[in-house]
């Protein structure tokens, strides 16, 4: 085991596939000399060169596309956008070519690309560069939807996306790269659609993704210590393929079930949960799933209003005591 | 009010091009590819005809865009191009996918949601595909495969096999901004990639002269990105050979992008549910004298040909359209098996364990 940050284990997981496979290729703004604005793609310049690392025009189009292109013709790109706001300015590419492609040609291609992007907000970057964006990929259909929480998932989980024949949209929490953690030595590789149950509890059962798996696990903990409630807490990790067995096994043990998101409130991944909980654990609910979000508005910037904005410790921790009185 | 007609293109390329001496087929291009072009638009300009007749019988469904009138361009660079080579094009794609070897029956069956599609019914008139053929797609969303083009390009320079991307597109396409970012960008990395503009006069039922602020919608661009403007005449087989053979080879050899103008113009309107009455009186007739099949096969007589060679041609390409038809007819519709078989790469559709 060795401590990596959030922001190490990109460049670790992208340096492991490359290493191991030529086919592996990466582009985006400001990623090879400049090692990525966010620092996370700091020396694969220097060990794969410029054939492989390539800076790109500010063209998320013409980005996408040639990730796109490459992928149907033999290579496993990986792109970056710097911001998950400017899928927006490259939304045709990733709403309506790559993932349609495969089934609109009847499966004459495959799509085995890595769309990596720095996601959501804490950082007081404004409404345009702190979008929690996880839902708008998660309703296309063909399209992968990954959002680690740890460094060690960080690197296990994108080495899985780059090794795995479909097109995964892997949105990287920015507030957590400077975040350390241990991660395994070697060759360190985890499977797609799995949750992890990183708490064990038996009054409720919380639902987490990314930055608010941290914040999750910090409110079990003072349920536990003020009001002796005892918390499971589920980190989702990836929403298409969703583990829909690990997540209703936890709703079930408890019958009390909490989503946390940093999306905005209207159609959050956590709606969809709730949805599929009630037509397939409604007889095991003690309560009906109450979903903790950001509110339904843009993101201010200033550090009073975010914290307000995003579901913070205290309100996980309110909202459960409050749910289960 | 009435437009007033614009007059066909003199075409630089053309004007280039070998006098019509009237001897035999010994210069660059040579009786082989002669005869393949012909055959080639020929196929093109019957299986869309085929294809407007079987909406009027409301046997094809959707949209469909037809490229009758545009043949010259699609068969001068497939026959220029490679066996391995790629070709992007739009939803005005069935001409594209069909010179790069894919069967009439196949392009029919799609067109009419039947097993036999080429794309088993799942993509319709304006996704054919054919990537055993090197025909990578047609795209319906205007500007998107510029980038994809240039992706392929890049794979191509990366393994270093040689493989040359064609992208095909409208002179519409020359306003949105992918068309733009794809150029740029192929241009810095000296992609081998070739872009080629169809400009057929009207963006979807508008002029484009009214709506770009400049003559050639791409030609007037190229500068833009270092490369230099290309006009051809997109009604002559041959000239389009010639500027398609030129810049595949330059693309081949690491001399980058290239990106042509093909001046043409549709017969048909922009789609089945347009007449195209919005062109002024006149033009389709004038644009007619300039019909490329007609001009082309009075060039294979001057080459002298025979009648008898020509007309064999026409008459074995109406057999295939004809024999295509009725196979497509035949086959039944796709099965619910399809509906939800290869989302992913394993072949399924889950979206949860």
């Amino acid at each position: 085991m060795a401590e990596l940050t959030y922001r190490d284990a990109v460049a670790a997981a992208i340096a492991q596939e490359m290493r191991r496979d030529e086919t592996v290729v990466f582009l985006g703004e400001d990623v090879a000399w400049a090692g990525g604005v966010f620092k996370t793609t700091v020396g694969l310049l220097d060990e794969f060169g410029e054939k492989r690392v390539r800076d790109t025009p500010i063209s998320e189009q013409a980005i996408i596309g040639a990730a796109m292109g490459a992928a149907m013709t033999g290579l496993r790109p990986i792109a970056e956008i710097m911001f998950s706001d400017f899928f927006a300015v490259c939304w045709d590419l990733i709403a309506n070519q790559i993932p349609k492609t495969r089934y609109m040609t009847s499966g004459q291609v495959i799509m085995p690309l890595v769309i990596r992007t720095a996601n959501g907000g804490g950082v007081r970057f404004g409404a345009q560069h702190s979008q929690s964006i996880e839902n708008w990929a998660m309703m296309i259909p063909g399209l992968k939807v990954v959002a680690p929480s740890t460094p060690a998932d960080v690197k296990g989980l994108l080495a899985a996306s780059i090794r795995d024949d479909d097109p995964v949209i892997f949105f990287e929490q920015k507030s957590l790269y400077a975040d350390k953690g241990e991660v395994p030595d070697g060759e360190y590789v985890e499977e797609l659609g799995k949750a992890k149950v990183l708490r064990e509890g038996t009054d409720a059962t919380i639902i987490a993704l990314a930055a608010m798996v941290p914040r999750a696990m910090k409110a079990a903990e003072r349920l536990q210590a003020e009001d002796g409630i005892s918390a499971s807490v589920v980190d989702v990790r990836c929403l298409v393929p969703l583990d829909t067995q690990t997540i209703f096994a936890e709703i079930r043990k408890t019958g009390r079930a909490f989503t946390v998101e940093e999306n905005p409130r209207l159609c959050g991944w956590g709606a969809e949960i709730s949805s599929l909980a009630m037509e397939e654990c409604f007889w095991d609910l003690d309560l009906p799933l109450i979903r903790i979000t950001t509110p339904h508005i843009p993101l201010p910037s200033a550090d009073a209003l975010e914290d307000e904005a995003l579901p913070s410790v205290e309100r996980i921790y309110n909202t459960v005591r409050e749910g289960l009185d | 009010m009435a437009r007033k007609p614009k007059a066909p293109a003199k075409s630089k390329a053309a004007a280039k091009a070998p006098a019509n001496s009237g001897s035999r087929l010994n210069d660059d291009i040579g009786e082989d590819k002669r005869l393949k072009m012909f055959q080639l638009q020929l196929e093109v300009r019957h299986l869309e005809t085929r294809a407007h007749d079987l909406f009027l019988q409301n046997l094809v469904k959707g949209t469909s865009h037809l490229a009758v009138g545009q043949e010259a361009i699609a068969s001068g660079f497939a026959t220029a191009m490679r066996s391995d080579d790629y070709t992007f094009c739009t939803y005005r794609g069935h001409a594209h996918t069909m010179v790069r070897g894919a069967s009439m029956t196949a392009v029919l069956g799609e067109l009419m949601g039947r097993e036999c599609g080429l794309l088993n019914g799942k993509g319709g008139s304006m996704h054919l595909t054919s990537v055993e053929h090197g025909a990578m797609g047609s795209y319906a969303i205007i500007g998107a495969h510029l980038p994809i083009a240039a992706g392929a390009a890049w794979k191509s320079q990366y393994l270093g096999t040689g493989q040359v991307s064609v992208c095909f597109f409208g002179d519409g396409t020359t306003n949105i901004g992918a068309f733009h970012e794809a150029i740029n960008m192929a241009a810095v990395w000296k992609l081998p990639v070739v872009f080629v503009c169809e400009n057929n006069l009207y963006m979807e039922y508008t002029p484009i002269g009214d709506v770009t602020a400049v003559e050639h919608p791409a030609a007037d661009r190229a500068s833009a990105y270092g490369l230099p403007s290309i006009i051809v005449d997109g009604n002559d087989a041959d000239a389009v050979y010639r500027v398609a053979r030129d810049a595949i080879e330059m693309a081949r050899e690491g001399g980058g992008p290239s990106l042509i103008e093909a001046k043409t113009y549709r017969h048909f309107g922009h789609s089945r549910a347009d007449p195209a009455k919005y062109r002024p009186e006149g033009e389709l007739e004038e644009w007619m004298k300039k019909d490329p099949i007609p001009m082309y096969r009075q060039r294979l007589l001057d080459f002298g040909i025979g009648e008898n060679v020509v007309s064999s041609i026409e008459e074995m390409v109406m057999k295939a359209v004809d024999d295509a038809t009725e196979a497509a007819k035949a086959s039944p519709e796709p099965g619910s098996e399809y509906l939800f078989k290869d989302v992913w790469a394993d072949g399924g559709a889950s979206w949860r364990n």
